[in-house]
């Protein structure tokens, strides 16, 4: 057995009189390649757990010092009120805070969903439009605007024409955080639709945005979910663009109107103002809040995974 | 049915072609509107009592700098079936497509000439693409169903589209389409169920369904039975049989003893240029030019 110099990849006999042939599975190559192999799988190993460790130890974190908070009625059906209802041990929560959430959160979903899918339409159907790229451009723009600067467009836009801080321009807020991810999302999604199925609806004599309304959009619909979810899912954690906008309340407000109208109270800005303040009690409740949040986004983001696998799985 | 084409076809067609080549004594088919000499000589023609309804005068499509076919002028008669044939890369398909003017979709195509659907030049000012699409259908090479509509509204979905909410009107059109299409008895109790979930023949014959909805009067198809197997490729074949009663087809297949089997003429492609176009028995036992007898013959292509 002619068995090749280590290191070296050249070709040599394997016996004599055999034909020449190149040495890539000779005993000792195999094991050398395997062995390599095993390595960058191991590589690749460190490098998963590199991303999540690190996120373990923040849901670790924030669920063993919120879990008191959240497991109590009171977190739920009560307001936060002064801090004294705290420190004496009254009744305090952040119903009012869950509840402003769930208004601004889905009052932005309204506002981005309808235009930020719009917007992926007229980037991927209408390429040759005059306005596509001036779209492009400020779609890319919006999306890499950092998202206080949001906050300051919906306040100068709303909060000051009207007088007050709102729920409504916190959910403008974050609607200029979730367009764009909703846009490029969509147009991402309906460029793989294949093409085939434009043509066929062309073909029938329909008009190009019945094509796409119609037959191309409901193909992407999984899709589009999945952008609208992660859309949400980012914008759910922002607070930097609702400190002036929606700016934060500690009560349930008076009328369902006024939490539109109203300065209300959000989950993330709330975190933020618990955690600074000077009281151990209202600490624990912003780590309450933190698991909120956490579990939004976590169920947000499992639920697009299972809307996902169930479409992939009934196509096959 | 009759695998060869019609013999009933045979005599119509010599009365319909007056002019015969001298030199070959074979027919060809003139223009309606004569060219001036050294344009080619496959020319179409019909005569006076033969309906014509479609007739393209050099249409001309280009791909940028690169020519897709060159001034091709076809005539095509109505309730007959035109194959178009020829290697890959001929220009078939894409003289197909200028027929219902989907070549007005992609970027850089440039379509030139005239293409004349009963007296109007389908590329002419003002002359909306959507209604032509509506009379001259097409079917593709891959069965193309809407993956989420059910089978029913797949088949009405070019009148439903639109804002025809006549559920009667509905009902009716959705059963007569898909009897013509021959997949009525195969589909009939499920009309609901998603139309991704019938096999691929008779997604084809949906399509042909669904092309027949908005009464199409000519059907453009693009090899329709080149992703199907043999015995539905049987089954559209008869099909096409069938409605030609009705409409006109014309089909680009790579497959000459389908061409043989299902049409009425043939015209033959190379290298963006129509070549010869006779009636099929003609074209396949005697053709004018050797190109087409290499191409038949299997000596290239």
């Amino acid at each position: 057995m002619a068995a090749t110099a280590p290191g070296t990849g050249s070709d040599t006999a394997t016996a004599a009189g055999a034909p020449r042939r190149l040495a890539t599975v000779t005993p000792e190559n195999l094991r050398r390649r395997y062995r390599r192999d095993r390595f960058m799988i191991g590589l690749l190993v460190l490098a998963t757990a590199a991303v999540l460790v690190p996120l373990l130890i923040i849901v670790w974190y924030v669920v063993s010092n919120g879990i008191s908070a959240v497991l109590t009625a009171d977190f739920y059906t009560q307001d936060l009120g002064s801090p004294a209802r705290a420190l004496q041990g009254r009744p305090t929560g952040l119903g009012h805070t869950i509840l402003g959430t769930m208004v601004v959160d889905g009052l932005a979903l309204l506002i981005a969903v309808p235009i930020g899918v719009g917007a992926g339409i007229m980037l991927s159907e209408f390429p040759d439009h005059p306005l596509n790229p001036v779209l492009r451009v400020l779609n890319d723009t919006l999306n890499g605007m950092p998202a206080i600067l949001k906050g300051l467009l919906a306040f100068s836009l709303i909060v000051k024409p009207m007088g007050t801080f709102s729920g409504i321009s916190g959910a403008v807020a974050l609607a200029f955080v979730m367009l764009p991810i909703v846009a490029r999302a969509t147009e991402g999604v309906l460029r793989i639709i294949p093409w085939s199925i434009r043509e066929a609806g062309l073909a029938l004599g329909l008009p190009r945005w019945r094509v796409v309304l119609n037959t191309v959009l409901p193909a992407a619909r999984v899709g589009v979910v999945t952008g609208v979810l992660i859309a949400f899912a980012r914008a759910a954690g922002e607070a930097a663009p609702l400190l002036f906008t929606s700016f934060g309340n500690n009560f349930f407000s008076s009328t369902p109107l006024r939490y539109l109208l109203g300065p209300v109270d959000t989950l993330p800005a709330r975190l933020y103002s618990l955690a600074i303040s000077p009281y151990r009690e209202w600490h624990a409740m912003g780590w309450g809040a933190g698991v909120i949040l956490l579990v939004l986004v976590i169920v947000t983001f499992v639920g697009t995974r299972i809307v996902t696998r169930q479409r992939r799985a009934t196509e096959l | 049915m009759e695998p060869m084409p019609h013999a009933d076809d045979a005599p119509a067609t010599a009365a319909a072609t007056p002019a015969t080549d001298a030199v070959s004594n074979r027919v060809v088919l003139a223009t309606p509107k004569p060219q001036d000499a050294g344009q080619g000589d496959a020319r179409a023609t019909v005569a006076a009592e033969a309906v014509t309804r479609l007739v393209t005068d050099r249409i001309t499509v280009n791909y940028g700098k690169t020519v897709g076919v060159r001034d091709v002028s076809l005539a095509f008669r109505d309730k007959t079936v035109t194959a178009l044939i020829g290697p890959s890369g001929c220009g078939k398909t894409t003289f197909l497509r200028a027929l219902n003017r989907m070549h007005d979709l992609t970027r850089g195509v440039k379509v030139t000439g005239k293409a004349v659907l009963d007296g109007t030049d389908i590329y002419a000012n003002g002359v909306d693409p959507v209604t032509i699409r509506r009379r001259i259908g097409m079917v593709f090479q891959k069965p193309t169903p809407f993956p989420t509509m059910s089978i029913y509204d797949n088949v009405v979905a070019g009148l439903k589209l639109v804002g025809i909410r006549n559920r009667a009107l509905l009902d009716e059109v959705a059963e007569r389409s898909l009897r013509q299409a021959a997949l009525w008895d195969e589909v009939k109790n499920r009309l609901r169920a998603p139309a991704g979930g019938i096999s691929g023949g008779q997604q084809q014959r949906l399509s042909i369904a669904r092309a027949l909805a908005v009464e199409a009067e000519v059907l453009l198809m693009d090899e329709p039975t080149s992703s199907l197997d043999p015995q539905s490729t049987m089954r559209i074949e008869e099909l096409i049989h069938e409605l030609k009663h009705d409409v006109m087809i014309i089909i680009v297949t790579h497959n000459m003893q389908q061409a043989a089997r299902v049409s009425d003429y043939t015209a033959f492609f190379y290298e963006g240029d129509l070549i010869e176009v006779a009636d099929t028995n003609t074209m396949f036992t005697n053709p004018r030019e050797q190109r087409t007898n290499d191409y038949i013959t299997g000596r290239f292509g």
